[in-house]
């Protein structure tokens, strides 16, 4: 049983000040903070078990050969060109555009959302971007192929129209079907993390520099873009590690037939190895985790960095 | 599916979008505006209906409701919609059984560790599932590696990053150690505290976590496929070659589905806090 004078024990163990205290009780301050810390436990062997397990063994095996040996083969073949750079160089270019686009009409449209006197938009658009950022994979796709597959009612309504996408240089099935499909849970996405910015943005900043005699144009290139920047930069980089590592959608759009890292490694592990040792899905995977961890650290960073004005 | 997790790095994650209007520009009407919404809403809506209209529509393109009744006899659907059914609720249930307590107590009791907890729950969306799957295979034991239930597990490390924050902003929202030591002090044990005083209190944020997790378990497919279970997801996509309408008509429901839930609990959570504040008000 842990009583509230453990705990404080305990905390006081762990100040700077503690170091005064004679060597035994410090041991047993710091056997009573083991024990204050004791109950979460069971959390920490989970993520260790489920998380840092696999972790590790993603990490080991990306740097093991084909008979277990210590080697550099598998990172060298990755990255020295052929089919898996190629994959690379498409994921970054889908993340990349599937980012950037997503992030400005986003921010618009959060912003038209926020600003408007509606509240009955506003509350739909709030639950509807929290679902449609979620509804990513299978149905989705299933959702665009009936839209605007070959044969589908938009592609016909269009061709009606004269002007049918798939006879000028559209697939659904190829790099811009997949970011046309992508836009539709980044864009709501987006929406979900900028409009706590743009609620920020006050409206008496506004009033004073209108007082002071800015311009529309003045006030949003001195204060509005400014204060939105961080936020509208990390959440960029947040929606680029979304698409990265999404993977069930173009699956599911494409049959695999895209060459994107991801795709990669779910056919490396269903056991189409393209060219390689056999733990080239490895080294892809840890790739993605070093890329991954960049993104989101660099999410991180920069909302802390947001923050500053939107309290 | 990493948007699912992604998405509530926004504390809360559903929920009304505040509006103070002090802090909001009051908009005249502007056709820029209009335009931006017009091509939005025909963007996000057009899909949905137009899916709606494909499934059910027979060869003859007439339309008809008999996709809907041929639902139930398809082969393998009741089985993957059970299995997920299964591994929802194995998910939810470990995940709050594992969650709630641990964020509860490290609230009261050591909350320095705030910041490492935040840190731990972003980790799964750094490893995404896809990469994820390529660890947990080869590191599983073989008895959990020929059972589906090895995907519940890992399930509930994907739905961490959202359960914890949900859970946060719940327990930030209520006066944690004043209820705790009523609680206590009125001779309730720890389990009693946890399960009459503190659940109650953060229905509304469990509530949330709870359809998040559910509606991740339902829409997992990365997962799912690579360790060979035939979950929904995996069931649509399997079965899409034998049958375009139904798969898309499950698909649709599935969506439709989902977010009447999320609707249900959003609107569930205003009631709570509006009787909250007339409570308030009262007193």
């Amino acid at each position: 049983m842990i009583t509230e004078h453990d705990v404080y024990a305990a905390s006081a163990g762990d100040t700077p000040g503690a170091g005064s205290v004679v060597s035994p009780s410090r041991t047993r301050s710091r056997l009573r903070s083991l024990r204050t810390t004791a109950p979460l436990l069971p959390f920490f062997v989970y993520v260790a078990l489920g998380l840092g397990v696999p972790t590790v063994v993603i990490i080991n095996l990306a740097f093991r050969g084909n008979n277990g040996h210590l080697t550099m083969s598998n990172i060298d073949t990755i990255t020295s060109g052929g089919v898996y750079l190629l994959g690379f160089e498409t994921s970054l270019k889908l993340a990349a555009i599937t980012s950037v686009l997503p992030a400005i009409l986003g921010t618009v449209l959060a912003y038209v959302i926020v600003t408007s006197r509606f509240a009955l938009l506003r509350r739909i658009v709030a639950t509807a971007s929290g679902v449609f950022a979620n509804f990513g994979g299978v149905n989705l796709a299933f959702m665009f192929i009936a839209t605007i597959g070959f044969r589908a009612v938009v592609t016909g309504f269009l061709a009606r129209l004269g002007f049918n996408p798939w006879n000028h240089g559209f697939d659904l099935y190829k790099f811009w079907g997949v970011v046309l499909v992508y836009l539709y849970f980044q864009i709501p996405l987006m929406v979900l993390i900028i409009t706590p910015a743009i609620e920020g943005l006050r409206l008496s900043w506004r009033e004073a520099a209108q007082n002071l005699g800015a311009t529309s144009w003045q006030y949003w290139r001195r204060v509005g873009m400014p204060v939105l920047m961080p936020s509208v930069l990390g959440s960029t980089l947040l929606l680029f590690g979304s698409a990265l590592s999404a993977y069930a959608t173009a699956e599911a759009l494409t049959g695999g037939t895209i060459l994107l890292m991801p795709i990669q490694i779910g056919a490396f592990l269903n056991g189409n190895v393209l060219s390689g040792g056999t733990n080239i899905g490895y080294a892809l995977g840890l790739a993605m985790i070093v890329m991954m961890l960049v993104s989101v650290v660099g999410y991180v960073l920069l909302q802390r960095r947001a923050t500053r004005w939107l309290r | 599916m990493v948007t699912v997790a992604t998405e509530v790095i926004v504390d809360g994650g559903i929920g009304e979008l505040p509006t103070d209007p002090s802090r909001v520009r009051l908009p005249k009407f502007r056709p820029g505006r209009a335009l931006v919404l017009l091509v939005a809403g025909l963007y996000f809506l057009v899909p949905i209906i137009v899916a709606f209209k494909f499934a059910l529509q027979n060869n003859q393109g007439h339309f008809s409701l008999a996709p809907l009744s041929a639902i139930p006899s398809q082969p393998g659907l009741a089985a993957a919609f059970w299995l997920s059914t299964r591994l929802a609720i194995m998910t939810v249930v470990i995940s709050m059984f594992l969650m709630v307590p641990t964020v509860v107590y490290m609230h009261l009791k050591v909350p320095k560790l705030k910041p490492l907890f935040e840190t731990i729950t972003l980790l799964p969306i750094v490893i995404p599932p896809i990469v994820l799957i390529l660890g947990v295979l080869p590191a599983a034991p073989l008895f959990l590696k020929s059972s589906p239930y090895l995907l519940g597990l890992v399930y509930v490390i994907l739905t961490m990053p959202f359960v914890y924050r949900s859970l946060a902003a719940g327990l930030g929202a209520i006066d944690l150690r004043t209820l705790v030591e009523a609680s206590r002090s009125l001779g309730a044990g720890w389990f009693r505290t946890l399960w009459r005083v503190l659940v109650p209190n953060l229905r509304s944020s469990l509530l949330s976590a709870i359809v998040l997790s559910v509606a991740l378990v339902l829409g997992e497919f990365t997962m799912a496929s690579l360790d060979l279970w035939e979950t929904l997801p995996v069931w649509i996509v399997n079965f899409a070659q034998a049958n375009g309408h139904i798969t898309t008509l499950v698909a649709m429901l599935s969506l439709v589905g989902t977010w009447i839930l999320l609707m249900l609990i959003v609107s569930l959570d205003r009631s709570q806090s509006r009787r909250n504040l007339k409570r308030k008000q009262v007193s």
